[in-house]
């Protein structure tokens, strides 16, 4: 035997031999020690669980929180009557707290009680000491209705005319209801539909004479021909303009059907007040319905919630053109962040070659996740809406000016910067996704004969595509919630039209929306009472949540798919 | 005491000269950064033959099958010297395209790596690579890949069921089946049995024995016996030298180099 070789066995055995010895009394280190004192690791488990349910339970009771006092805004409370100070107080009763009577001095609990009826000289909100509320009475006749101006009425319905008044019974006051709003959606149709429709083809017939000018004065086309297209577009102008007085006098003839249907409200102070039937949204007497009327009723009131548009200053109505804009942008967002930051990724890890520069944008990248939001914000508005934007409009949008088309705050930028904000979380998961693709994979790929790009959409990417889905889903949760950019790139508290529409070219990423997370902000901290618009925050916040939840769901279904069919049922 | 570089000159037997070789590998060196894999590799691989590579782990044995195909482009940080031609052309060529010679060459790995995808997929994924995207053809393919691997009666009825959900065994086979389906001259087997119950080595070395004749079969085997069933020639590599190649029955019975003896009988390695 060759001696290099005993030297290499020896070596070898000598190895073998002794690693496992070392092995071994690490292991009995460990082993000892545990059984000497045995509970020296149990403490330290203890915490760590200990931590985990603080964190679930807070995540609960905020969940909790939230949704008890979203279900309590929406739900139809029975409304009480109080006798205090010579003074009847009519109204549903809120939250309880602990205050000072302000004629005793003494330390109380009392409960806030909302008497609305705010153009009736009532205060809309005053306190009753939490005893009294025992013995309070709930007048089955009380009617809460839910008013289009004014805010919610608490008292009695009657008939119009005041000097013979009388009370309406239940089925008339919901017939009267009922007919009001078949009448307001046939006025809504005409307004929305062919009215709306008018008022854009003249808007529209208004740029087309300003690009005729325009085309004059650089003297592109001749002054006849100028002529002519301008006594085209007066003809179309006047014949819009015939069926805009058609229309319109239809919709005074509804109004005024409209109008003539009147009823009188009569409030608990003595006050009265004739308003037309169509100003009445919802009413329904709280005291005398069953709890499945009240369910009916609670579920109404959620459906209005979400599909309705806002009254009110926001306060009331529902939150539509919020909901529907915070998932456009969602959505739109998702559609630049997940292509722009796979490819970068994609650059980065399976392209550039590994050095100082790919290292050095890595950590830019890194960064760029830290930086405060509004900068992004500040940023967005300076770079895409006055920057990119305002290019636009001069290229394209040249009639409208000065009115900005593209050079403002638009759904397009909200999307785009929140893009640019979320894009780092979707580079880093992809390319964590991206390295962890089994070798093996990429070498079979390869060793069939297939180029890099052909290994790396065929292969690499499909087998990364639940992690880059994981990111998105990050990516997607911080966009939902995030406000402040939101504020300079586009968010309206109350936007005219949503992005979508039936009018050409049907998306418009150049207007202005509404977002949940903005609406929290303006009903909690600036509207003109927090107290009234309190349930509205909260209702508006599940719905956040809700919709933060939901995207997120979608991600995760779609994740577990992908995972499904690249991993198989039967792991390696 | 004899130091690496006092080891005897590669031994060929005259047997590896006796056909005209498909491959053949000419003072081939390579190296990891700075560290030397292989040393002045010469070695022919003939035509229809199956050639067994062994030796201890670490003796290159891998990495020369990996220069092959070229596989170790992948890796950063190697270069290699001397050159490896197939045919009349060298593998090393600078202009050469390095994906039509992969598809020349099939490999088969130590690990089997079926394709997150389905059976009938899998096999489709070299022609697919290269424009073939015929329905007739792409099915005709895949029959006879997987009856030439196998086992085409055993998953006839679920070829578009995922790959994964195969047992081990079957896996290996469906990369040979993916290996041949491209039709390549060679093909290069890294350890295919080293992951597998005896059964399934059975089945496979069953396999490579069919394929004599064929393709010319170059595998890499940590098993003696496996390469004493198999092949027709052997060669014995060692600290990145090739030791000792010839046929495989001479080599087990008589070898020439004491080296070679001693690997063989188990006396080290």
């Amino acid at each position: 035997m060759f001696p290099f070789l005993r030297k290499q066995a020896d070596a070898q055995a000598a190895s073998k031999g002794n690693q496992p010895a070392v092995l071994f009394k690490t292991a009995i280190r460990i082993r000892s020690r545990a059984s000497h004192n045995a509970t020296e690791g149990v403490p330290w488990i203890w915490v760590c669980a200990g931590a985990l349910v603080t964190i679930l339970l807070l995540i609960a009771a905020l969940f909790g929180v939230i949704i008890s006092q979203a279900t309590s805004a929406l739900w139809p409370h029975s409304v009480v009557r109080i006798q205090q100070d010579q003074q009847t107080v009519i109204g549903v009763a809120m939250r309880q707290e602990e205050g000072t009577d302000p004629q005793t001095n003494e330390r109380q609990m009392r409960r806030l009680v909302y008497q609305a009826n705010r153009d009736f000289g009532i205060n809309e909100f005053t306190f009753i000491p939490s005893a009294k509320l025992a013995g309070a009475e709930r007048p089955a006749s009380l009617w809460f209705v839910e008013r289009r101006e004014w805010g919610p009425f608490i008292g009695r319905i009657q008939t119009a005319d005041p000097a013979t008044a009388i009370d309406i019974d239940e089925k008339t006051v919901s017939n009267l209801v009922n007919e009001a709003a078949m009448r307001a959606a046939e006025l809504r149709k005409i307004e929305k539909g062919p009215l709306a429709d008018l008022n854009a083809s003249m808007e529209e017939i208004r740029l087309d004479k300003k690009k005729i000018e325009r085309l004059l004065e650089t003297g592109k086309i001749s002054e006849d021909d100028a002529a002519a297209k301008h006594a085209e577009l007066d003809k179309q102008l006047t014949e819009s303009l015939k069926s805009h007085a058609f229309l319109t006098e239809k919709v005074q003839q509804l109004r005024s059907v409209d109008e003539a249907i009147k009823v009188t409200l009569l409030a608990p102070n003595g006050q009265s007040k004739t308003i037309p039937a169509s100003q009445i949204m919802r009413a329904y007497q709280p005291n005398s319905i069953n709890i499945i009327q009240r369910m009916g009723l609670f579920f109404g009131r959620l459906w209005s919630f979400v599909s309705e548009e806002p009254r009110e200053a926001n306060t009331e109505g529902g939150v539509f053109p919020a909901l529907f804009g915070t998932v456009a942008m969602t959505i739109l967002m998702t559609l630049f962040v997940l292509p722009v930051g796979v490819m970068t990724a994609v650059y980065m890890r399976e392209i550039a070659k590994q050095g100082f520069l790919v290292s050095l944008v890595r950590i830019a990248v890194n960064n760029l996740a830290g930086v405060p939001s509004i900068v992004y914000g500040v940023f967005g508005v300076g770079f895409f809406c006055y920057s990119v934007g305002a290019t636009i409009d001069q290229l394209f949008f040249q009639d409208k000016l000065p009115n900005p088309t593209f050079g403002t705050g638009g759904v397009l930028w909200a999307s785009l910067t929140l893009a640019l904000l979320t894009v780092p979380v979707v580079i880093v998961s992809t390319e964590e996704a991206l390295t962890a693709v089994p070798r093996s994979l990429r070498e079979a790929s390869y060793g069939c004969g297939a180029t890099r790009m052909q290994t790396l959409w065929n292969i690499v990417l499909p087998k990364a595509m639940p992690g880059v889905m994981t990111g998105l889903i990050l990516a997607m949760a911080r966009a939902v919630g995030e406000v402040a950019p939101l504020l300079m790139t586009g968010v309206v508290k109350l936007a005219p039209a949503l992005p979508v529409d039936t009018h050409f070219p049907f998306i418009h990423l150049e207007r202005s929306f509404m977002h949940l997370g903005f609406h929290i902000y303006d009903l909690g901290f600036q509207s003109r009472s927090t107290e009234l618009s309190r349930p509205m925050v909260f209702a508006s916040t599940s719905l956040l949540v809700a919709i933060v939840l939901f995207l997120n769901f979608i991600a995760i279904k779609i994740r577990s798919e992908l995972r499904k069919r690249f991993e198989g049922r039967g792991a390696f | 005491m004899l130091s690496p570089a006092d080891l005897p000159p590669s031994f060929l037997h005259p047997e590896c000269r006796a056909k005209p070789a498909q491959i053949s590998i000419q003072d081939f060196n390579l190296w990891y950064g700075k560290s030397q894999a292989l040393f002045n590799i010469n070695l022919p691989i003939l035509q229809h033959e199956i050639t067994s590579f062994i030796g201890p782990s670490g003796c290159g044995k891998s990495t020369l099958l990996r220069s092959i195909n070229r596989l170790n482009d992948l890796i950063d940080n190697v270069t290699v010297g001397g050159d490896i031609r197939m045919g009349e052309r060298s593998v090393y060529e600078r202009h050469l395209d390095v994906t039509s010679l992969r598809k020349r060459i099939g490999m088969v790995f130590q690990k089997s790596n079926p394709f997150p995808m389905s059976i009938y997929e899998n096999i489709c994924y070299p022609l697919r690579i290269s424009g073939i995207n015929q329905r007739s053809t792409l099915d005709e393919a895949v029959e006879t890949s997987l009856r030439s691997a196998a086992l085409w009666e055993e998953v006839k009825d679920r070829l578009k069921r995922s790959a994964l959900d195969l047992s081990g065994g079957q896996q290996q086979r469906l990369c040979i089946a993916r290996a041949i389906a491209g039709n390549p001259e060679v093909l290069l087997m890294d350890e295919p049995c080293s992951a597998l119950d005896p059964i399934s080595t059975a089945k496979i070395e069953e396999l490579i024995l069919e394929m004599r004749g064929r393709f010319t079969v170059v595998i890499v085997t940590h098993s003696m016996a496996q390469a004493s069933r198999v092949s027709d020639l052997t060669a014995f590599f060692y600290l990145g030298r090739l030791i000792e190649a010839g046929p495989t029955q001479r080599l087990f019975e008589n070898a020439d180099c004491k080296a070679t003896q001693d690997y063989i009988s188990g006396r080290f390695g």
